[in-house]
């Protein structure tokens, strides 16, 4: 059985005057599952959503979101999809029960006193349901807004850093909801800065200034990367860390804690550089399998991987 | 359709109800102009210059002129030979009054023939000879009880002894102050229509809730619609209230059709709105969405007719007038309220105004951005 795909986009472009934001994007997202949308600030995470939501017109490129064509029927597409931006907004000048009511009453829900109800207990708002919503602190801004875009049982969730400024139990509460959603056979394209979330994705895509460069669960994307890590521990890591990076063998040097990790593309190189401080300073060397951040970020500092 | 409509209408009128700042500004406004435009340029309504036109001269007519002048509400500045005078000063705005005594006045008044006494006024400015007219009576009865004795006395104690006719007189065009208020309406409604649709519209977007909006399943025409009706429900309360105002407060008259001028305030509230709605669709953000209310709004204050009366102006200064609504709107208000027009009169502003109308709003619908590029 071929997997049917929520989103399914070829060679989407967009630009914004002769900055090509979005050039020649191919995604698929299979359904049922939760895809990590990641990359840089600026790279386009944004604008790519907004393109699958009919919120911006794209240059170039075909696609299908649910079934439907993103030029032709966004209309369709947009009563389906939830939709949760990067800034919150909603009204701030209505409650939080208000801004429900409104939603409700605009998706045409049969019941919108009930589902609305039903929502604010799930997400437990209702203690702050008479509040005016520009009044929440940003965590429960958070969460109205996800109550919000998923009222209407949408079949495809498009949430862009939905969990910025959310406390650790909000948001693994938050990661719970997701994935009980897409066992009920939701879609979702969750865009994060966070490393901890994009591993509990079932795959992830990273997005550099507008091209795919890497794609799959993280353990793929982590062996497709070619990188390889050793970790230094000991007293003076921190003064080798300086003096490492200097050195065109090594692609990332990045400290976790009393541990570094050095990376690089060419393995032997990176052997020979690190020989030559196995003895010095009392530092420990050992290999590791570099985390996805040693991959992003390496993928950061050399063009996407392509130099 | 409908209940995406009425769900963004309930929206609306529920975040009017709490921006109570715009909500004074809706009430404060209206008040605040209307007493400014009415009493900064009504100061002092004794000493009106009068004409007067004296055919029959003596001791009673001396002496009732003479009351006059000493009650300090008339001052009699000329004395004129011929009717026509008395209608070129009350035109040109020389003279508030022309009082015309007739021939043999002093004879019908001692026989009891109750003669008449005709008192023209300018009536471009009612609420500056209302209180003249009003003494004139009290006057005239004082002066002549002191003259007259006997018989002919007794009866001025148990009623008015002469037929005094007052004759309100204006020439449309000319008429200031009267004009001022049927005037602010049509110019209140214009700044206050175009700038709150402007500004709640371009509040959404600043805000980002355009985003969200636009991200549900809203067409464009129900956001319109649910925008529009809340502020047609202000437009209506302002009237009203500038209405209640001018009726009760300035006693200027509304002589003509009522529903005539709902519905043609109906319609020019709607093409307010319509240009508002284009405003906020060009406009990046609430300062922008102002200026652009103020560009539009001065042609609407200095060339329909508001300020300068229309005839007045240059060919290419009528021309641009001709183009905005608030200038037909200024002629039916006007026209109903001061002349007493009805629909057969007001017909030839109302279609122009409503074609120039229906372009406005296919203008607005055609801008509006039903995405974020
Ligand atoms: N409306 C716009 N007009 C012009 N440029 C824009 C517009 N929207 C986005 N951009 C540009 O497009 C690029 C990508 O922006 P986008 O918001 O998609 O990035 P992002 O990946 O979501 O970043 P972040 O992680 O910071 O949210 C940026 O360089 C931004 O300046
Ligand atoms: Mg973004």
């Amino acid at each position: 059985m071929t997997p049917t795909y929520a989103i399914e986009v070829s060679n989407l472009s967009k630009r914004f005057g002769n900055n090509t934001v979005v050039d020649n994007v191919n995604l698929r997202v299979p359904q049922g599952k939760i895809y990590g949308f990641l990359g840089p600030n600026g790279s386009g995470k944004t604008t790519t959503i907004r393109l699958l939501c009919g919120l911006l017109t794209p240059d170039g490129g075909t696609g299908t979101c649910l079934g439907y064509d993103i030029r032709k029927e966004s209309n369709k597409i947009k009563q389906q999809v939830g939709y949760m931006t990067q800034r919150f907004s909603y009204w701030e000048d209505l409650t939080v029960r208000e801004n429900l009511m409104f939603v409700a009453n605009v998706f045409g829900l049969a019941q919108p006193c009930d589902s609305v109800e039903a929502m604010l207990r799930r997400f437990g708002l209702l203690s702050r349901s008479e509040q005016l919503a520009g009044t929440l602190s940003g965590g429960w801004k958070q969460r109205l807004s996800l109550a919000a875009c998923i009222l209407h049982s949408p079949k495809l969730l498009l949430l862009d850093e939905p969990t910025a400024g959310v406390d650790p139990q909000a948001r693994r509460d938050f990661w719970d909801e997701i994935h009980q959603l897409a066992r009920d056979g939701l879609t979702v394209l969750v865009s994060t800065h966070y490393m901890d979330e994009a591993e509990r994705c079932h795959a992830i895509i990273y997005l550099y200034y507008g091209h795919i460069i890497a794609e799959g669960s993280v353990s793929e994307v982590i062996a497709n990367s070619g990188l390889q890590t050793w970790s230094a521990t000991g007293a003076d890591v921190i003064g080798v860390m300086n003096e490492l990076k200097s050195s065109p063998a090594v692609a990332t040097v990045a400290p976790f804690g009393n541990v570094v990790h050095v990376s690089g593309v060419d393995g032997q190189a990176l052997e020979q550089v690190i020989e030559s401080y196995r003895e010095r300073r009392g530092i420990q060397w050992s290999r590791t399998s570099p985390s996805l951040e040693d991959v992003f970020i390496y993928y950061m500092h050399n063009n996407g991987g392509r130099d | 359709m409908f209940r995406r409509f009425l769900a963004i209408l309930i929206k609306e009128l529920t975040q009017l109800r709490r921006d109570k700042s715009t909500f004074a500004m809706v009430l404060a406004i209206p008040v605040m102009q209307v007493f400014l435009f009415t009493y900064a340029i009504n100061n002092d309504p004794k000493h009106l210059p009068t004409a007067v036109l004296i055919r029959d001269n003596s001791i009673v007519v001396r002496d009732l002129t003479a009351a006059m002048t000493n009650s300090e509400y008339f001052d009699l500045t000329t004395r004129i030979s011929t009717d026509a005078e008395g209608d070129e000063l009350l035109q040109k705005g020389e003279v508030y009054f022309v009082l015309t005594i007739p021939e043999n006045f002093t004879r019908d008044l001692l026989s009891g023939r109750k003669p008449a006494l005709l008192l023209q006024a300018d009536a471009s400015d009612p609420s500056a000879t209302a209180n003249s007219i009003g003494a004139m009576s009290e006057v005239i009865l004082r002066s002549i009880r002191r003259d007259l004795t006997g018989s002919v006395r007794s009866m001025v104690n148990t009623e008015m002894p002469i037929d005094l006719r007052i004759q309100r007189c204006y020439n449309p065009e000319a008429m200031i102050r009267y004009n001022i208020v049927p005037g602010l309406i049509a110019v209140l409604l214009t700044l206050m229509g175009i700038m709150m649709t402007a500004l709640s519209l371009t509040r959404e977007n600043e805000r980002g809730t355009m985003e969200t909006m636009l991200s549900m399943p809203v067409r464009p025409l129900e956001i319109m619609a649910g925008k529009i009706v809340p502020n047609l429900i202000v437009g209506l309360i302002q009237a009203a209230f500038i209405l209640i105002m001018a009726i009760f407060f300035f006693k200027v008259p509304f002589l003509g059709s009522w529903w005539v001028f709902v519905l043609s305030i109906i319609l020019f509230i709607t093409g307010n709105l319509a240009i508002g709605y284009t405003i906020s669709s060009l406009a990046k953000n609430q300062l922008q969405a102002l200026q652009m209310t103020i560009l539009v709004f001065m042609p609407s204050l200095l060339l329909s007719g508001f300020i300068y009366p229309f005839v007045g102006m240059p060919g290419w200064a009528q021309a641009i007038g001709n183009c905005i609504p608030v200038t037909y709107f200024m002629r039916i208000v006007r026209g109903i309220m001061l002349k007493g027009n009805g629909l057969a009169e007001c017909w030839p502003h109302i279609w122009p105004m409503g074609i120039i109308i229906l372009i406005l709003s296919i203008i607005a619908v055609k801008v509006y951005k039903k995405t974020l590029d």
